[in-house]
């Protein structure tokens, strides 16, 4: 009984070779909504596929992935090409996505659309960064297929309109896988090579899937970090593509790069001539203008009578030399008075004076001096004479002659009065020629002095 | 003068522009004018001659070893 039972392996084997086998889930078309949407790190996506009643899991190896022009989101409508098979651990079938378009919008033009937003947000495309052409380019280097129509178009014009830019041709692939590092290949070493002024980058016109090349981010990174100014020419009018607003500046198609990098020699040629007649016009009007001034100095007084002139000058010349000689007079005068002031003052310090002066004073002192001498000097002499007479008065001897004697002790002691002097004492009476040794007989004293 | 033809194109057609403008500003002293004008018509015979007389440029393409070779254009695609 048991050898009935089959293993969960045998069975899912089974079902898994039936869905392999079954011609309807392979090569699948299906068509739903993207959710649960997940972009692994190993570059599988994982996500579901769904429509209003039911889902399916599905998975898109990076190997399929990496082919996508768009990139996946949730409750993106979507049309799948794929199989059907079993994941065995799990027991459970999933579509195997080979390929994926955006349903109702082509997966191209949302890519362009994808791209050109994300770029933009990181300012490629802003107008401040873009690089203005050169006015006289001297050498063009023109990116694209050396086969197509472009390269004739954008070479024909610029040999029409100005044959003497150097022009050469940097061949890339314009379509194809390849076409994108082609092209930023093309462009990089464009910038690597010096000479370049402008570069033309572009290629005729063509569906969208054969302008793809134009729309990568490779191109565009190229285009946006060229030293070169890049005019972009990518298909017709109508065909915008990422390196179209990439490009410092967009033509509308090739043989309009070729017009836009390009002057056109007719019309400079014509500036030109144009400048050369304005100079030749400015010139003339310029000298006529300085004839006709000169001719008016030439008509003028001064030119016509000059003797005038002179006589005038020569009046004027009188004039001054007068005004001079004035001038020069008072002057003088002016200065002889100032030394004339300044001799005076001068002699009136001179030291002669004061040496006269002070021999004057000198003089007076001297009088003075002997003046109050000789008074000095008689004064003088009446005191001592009348000093000599007041002694001569004095003078005992004198007194004497006329009779006056002066006692003396005999101890030689002056007697002045009577009792100075007893009786029987021995006296010396000396008289003006001599003297009496005597005797006191007798003492009388009178009264109050009388005798 | 001799310089004159050592400049590019664009540096004459810049130098001539400047010139007639200064001349059409009409305040230049005559001698100066004279001396601007016979400049002007220098460059503008330099301008001319590069313009009219030079040989037209050799276009040239680069082939896969990087180098430089003339180059036809191909009538047929």
């Amino acid at each position: 009984m048991e050898d009935n039972y089959l293993t969960v392996s045998a069975l899912t084997k089974y079902i898994k070779r039936k869905f392999t086998t079954d011609p309807h889930l392979k090569n699948l078309w299906l068509k739903g909504e993207i959710s649960n949407f997940k972009h692994h790190s190993r570059g599988h996506m994982y996500l579901t596929i769904k429509d209003d009643n039911a889902r399916v899991q599905a998975v898109m190896f990076a190997g399929n992935n990496r082919r996508l022009k768009f990139q996946p989101e949730n409750g993106m409508n979507v049309l799948i090409r794929g199989d059907i098979g079993v994941f065995e651990q799990f027991g459970q079938y999933q579509l195997y996505i080979q390929q994926m378009e955006p349903d109702g919008i082509g997966s191209l033009y949302l890519a362009f659309e994808q791209l050109k937003e994300k770029l933009s947000k990181k300012g490629y495309f802003d107008e401040q960064r873009k690089k203005e052409l050169p006015k006289f380019p001297e050498h063009i280097g023109i990116i694209t297929s050396p086969t197509g129509a472009a390269v004739r178009d954008i070479i024909t014009t610029i040999k029409r309109r100005y044959p003497i830019v150097q022009t050469t041709i940097i061949p890339v692939l314009v379509q194809g896988e390849n076409a994108p590092s082609s092209i930023a290949g093309a462009i990089n070493k464009a910038n690597q090579i010096t000479g370049f002024d402008v570069l033309i980058v572009g290629r005729g016109g063509g569906s969208i899937e054969e302008l793809w090349g134009f729309n990568e981010e490779i191109v565009a990174n190229a285009i946006y970090n060229s030293q070169i100014p890049v005019v972009s020419a990518v298909g017709h009018e109508t065909d915008m593509t990422i390196s179209d607003f990439a490009a410092d500046v967009r033509a509308p198609t090739p043989t309009g790069a070729a017009e836009i990098a390009v002057p056109s020699t007719l019309e400079l040629l014509h500036n030109v001539s144009s400048m050369q007649r304005s100079l030749t016009r400015i010139i003339s009007e310029k000298t006529a203008t300085a004839s006709q001034h000169l001719n008016r100095i030439k008509q003028s007084y001064a030119f016509r009578y000059p003797e005038q002139l002179i006589a005038q000058k020569e009046q004027e010349l009188d004039k001054y030399v007068e005004r001079l000689g004035t001038a020069f007079n008072h002057e003088r005068r002016r200065k002889d008075e100032r030394l004339s002031g300044l001799n005076a003052r001068l002699e009136a310090l001179h030291p002669r004076r004061q040496i006269e002066r002070t021999i004057k004073d000198l003089k007076q002192l001297n009088k003075q001096l002997n003046y109050v001498m000789t008074k000095q000097l008689e004064q003088s002499q009446d005191r001592q004479q009348n000093s000599l007479e007041k002694l001569t008065l004095l003078n005992p001897l004198e007194t004497m002659k006329r009779g006056y004697a002066i006692t003396y002790s005999s101890s030689g002691k002056l007697l002045k009065t009577v009792k100075d002097a007893a009786e029987s004492d021995e006296i010396t009476v000396k008289l003006s020629d001599g003297k009496l040794v005597s005797r006191v007989l007798d003492i009388e004293e009178e009264k109050d002095g009388e005798g | 003068m001799e310089k004159d033809s050592n400049l590019s194109f664009e540096e004459a057609m810049a130098e001539l522009e400047k010139i007639v403008e200064k001349l059409e500003k009409g305040d230049v002293p005559l001698e100066k004018a004279i001396s601007y004008y016979q400049e002007g018509m220098q460059l503008s015979k330099v301008c001319n001659d590069k313009l009219s007389n030079v040989q037209e440029k050799m276009t040239k393409i680069m082939n896969e070893q990087g180098q430089f070779e003339s180059f036809e254009i191909q009538e047929d695609e």
